[in-house]
């Protein structure tokens, strides 16, 4: 099983979907590196499943190629693509076993003899004992690794995965999330993944494609994705953001200088992803869990060179690892803020006054021509 | 009081079982009766002679042969045209589905006798011969609605990701077809079938119209009821009624055995 398919990348150029009037997805230009573990993350509507349903061939693209290596896939009838798709909600064949289920591809490519490569596979993905079991009889859990499992003994050059943790309860999603990793570290077949799910996401992709609105907003690894969003919509759908509406005054050096109410803040002008102009507006972003917390009688303890502003606390709430603080302030209301509960200082509570101060290396800075809630509310879609 | 309170939907059960069995048992038990005169109404004495010689009355399994080829042929000519027109309802869209949708329910609506009189009618026109041909005509159209609407349920309640799962694990059409889509689809077929079955095979109207000088087994016992009742005739109907109570078991046995195995090695 470590043996690496031959292949290549997955290119999809200038490729899009227009239902009717509806466009599904705008033209676009993505590539898979060949091995990789690729996710797909957006809102429902974003475009994200056609995408998807494009590389294996069960939706015809309305223009652009879609390239596996060199060759041009994008005329070939599912069936003669090498690639595999594990479905929402598995669609497992339920008048066949599980084993039945496994050897269904090989099966169908003229492979007579199935049985060793399906017991291998089979205690790939831990299920041995049920070989004779029907899907209906399977867990929820189960029934996504007969998926996995039906998908992978095919060897396809790409694995498509479309939400395939989204009928699972949290537990379960986190492990098989790791169950999933470790399975692609093991065949080193390229996985691209389709998810709503953030945390997912950036858990187990290498790479990260944010979608929107049928085109892909920003592409990186999850950590580059999270510390530099380049749009409010990447800043609020991964994690959280505090978005701050600012003023630039100064512009010169490696530093922007600007104000919101009668803070003032510095960014390094090479976190912006617009080029801020002197008199100009900027979003200045900040992750809540890069602000400290100080009580106001305690303001002098706080060293120079940081971005301070005073505000009030209006909420808190007691997460175990963390506290998560809500705070107003004349800069910005409802700011969100997590503390560590390393050295609990007990005089934070609702209705303290407080500033909360920051390295300026961790602030961002971002177009103020945007919706600053984009993506903001997506976030709380059931799974 | 209690015991009849907690008894009561048990006991309601076999009051309506023995309703809907009795007549059969009645048929049963006349099949063994040695009548006096040429009328089977009234018990006389045990007797297996009808038993020993079923086509003893002229005609009498002549005429069952051809309703069950009827009924075979219709089965099989209902079956084909109706799962084709179910899945074509349900999986596309074209023009005038809404229409056909509701088309198909018509044969189902309409009173047996008008339709049976307008087939002769067309058959007449036409200068069609009446006998074997009219009827299994008319047979395979009023059974195809019913087909319709048990494949189309099935069809209907399938996940058409199944399909897209095969193409996808490298099946073409036709394997999608025959390895997928028509094991899953074959409940609501057989069960369209079966009922396409009991429904010509037991047809008196709308064959009585349009079978010319044919007699089908329905209208031999008509025939033979103003006449006269064989006994043969009762042991032909509980033979048909031990017949399919078999097969019912039979499925059950079959199913059951299948949900064993599947359990835990």
């Amino acid at each position: 099983m470590t043996e690496k398919t031959e292949g290549g990348d997955v290119r999809l150029s200038g490729i899009s979907k227009t239902y009717g009037s509806f466009t599904a997805v705008h033209p676009l230009e993505l590539t898979v590196p060949q091995g990789s573990f690729f996710a797909l993350l957006g809102a429902s509507g974003c475009g994200k499943t056609t995408t998807l349903r494009m590389i294996a061939g069960l939706e015809d693209p309305t223009t652009g190629t879609v390239f596996l290596g060199d060759k041009d896939v994008t005329g070939l009838p599912p069936h003669k693509r090498p690639v595999n798709t594990v479905f929402q909600s598995y669609a497992l064949f339920p008048h066949l076993d599980v084993y039945e289920n496994v050897a269904f591809g090989l099966r169908r490519r003229g492979v007579t003899s199935v049985k060793k490569q399906v017991g291998e596979m089979l205690d790939l993905v831990e299920l041995g004992d049920f070989a004779n079991r029907k899907p209906h009889q399977l867990s929820g859990g189960q029934q996504q690794r007969v998926a996995v499992a039906r998908a992978l003994i095919n060897h396809p050059q790409v694995l498509l995965l479309d939400e395939p943790l989204g009928a699972l309860d949290l537990k379960l999603r986190r492990q098989m999330q790791l169950e999933l990793k470790r399975i692609q570290t093991e065949v080193g077949i390229t996985f691209v993944h389709v998810t709503h799910d953030q945390e997912e996401a950036m858990t187990m992709a290498d790479r990260v494609a944010v979608m929107n609105g049928g085109r892909v907003e920003q592409l990186g690894a999850p950590a580059d994705l999270y510390e530099n969003p380049q749009t409010t919509f990447v800043a609020n759908f991964l994690g959280t953001s505090n978005l701050i509406e600012a003023e630039v005054v100064e512009n010169s050096g490696g530093d922007v200088v600007v104000t919101a109410a009668d803070a003032k803040l510095r960014l390094p002008a090479e976190r912006c992803a617009t080029q801020p102009r002197t008199g100009g507006k900027l979003l200045v972003g900040v992750r809540p869990e890069k602000i400290s917390l100080a009580h106001a009688d305690d303001a002098g303890t706080i060293a120079e060179g940081r971005n301070r502003f005073t505000g009030k606390i209006a909420d808190s709430s007691f997460i175990g690892v963390s506290t998560q603080y809500v705070i107003d302030s004349p800069v910005c209301p409802e700011l969100e803020v997590y503390v560590q509960n390393i050295e609990r200082d007990s005089r934070l509570v609702p209705g303290a006054e407080v500033v909360l101060h920051w390295n300026p290396e961790h602030t961002f800075g971002l177009d103020a021509a945007q919706d600053i809630d984009a993506g903001v509310e997506t976030v709380e879609e059931t799974p | 009081m209690r015991w009849i309170r907690h008894h009561l939907v048990v006991l309601a059960g076999l009051i309506t079982l023995a309703y809907l069995i009795l007549p059969n048992i009645v048929v049963m038990v006349f099949s063994f009766n040695k009548p006096a005169g040429r009328f089977n109404y009234s018990w006389q004495e045990f007797s297996t002679d009808a038993w020993k010689d079923p086509c003893g009355v002229a005609d009498v399994c002549g005429s069952l042969v051809l309703s069950l080829q009827i009924a075979l042929w219709a089965t099989i000519g209902a079956t084909v045209l109706g799962s084709m027109i179910a899945f074509a309802l349900v999986r596309y869209r074209f023009r005038a589905r809404g229409a056909i949708n509701s088309l198909i329910f018509l044969p189902m609506a309409m009173p047996e006798v008008v339709m049976a009189a307008s087939l002769l009618t067309l058959f007449l026109n036409l200068g069609a011969e009446l006998g074997f041909w009219t009827i299994l005509i008319a047979h395979t159209m009023f059974c195809l609605s019913f087909v319709v609407v048990a494949v189309k349920a099935r069809v209907l309640s399938m996940d058409p990701r199944l399909e897209e799962a095969a193409r996808d694990l490298y099946a073409g059409p036709v394997q999608t077809f025959v390895r997928v889509t028509l094991p899953i689809a074959a409940p609501g077929i057989a069960a369209g079938a079966m009922l396409a079955f009991a429904l010509s095979f037991d047809d008196f109207i709308i064959t009585n119209f349009n079978s010319g000088n044919t007699v089908t087994f329905p209208m031999f016992v008509w025939g033979s009821a103003q006449r006269g009742t064989p006994v043969q005739i009762n042991v032909i109907g509980t033979a048909m009624f031990v017949i399919a109570v078999l097969i019912v078991l039979f499925a059950q046995f079959i199913s059951n055995r299948r949900k064993k195995t599947a359990l835990p090695k």
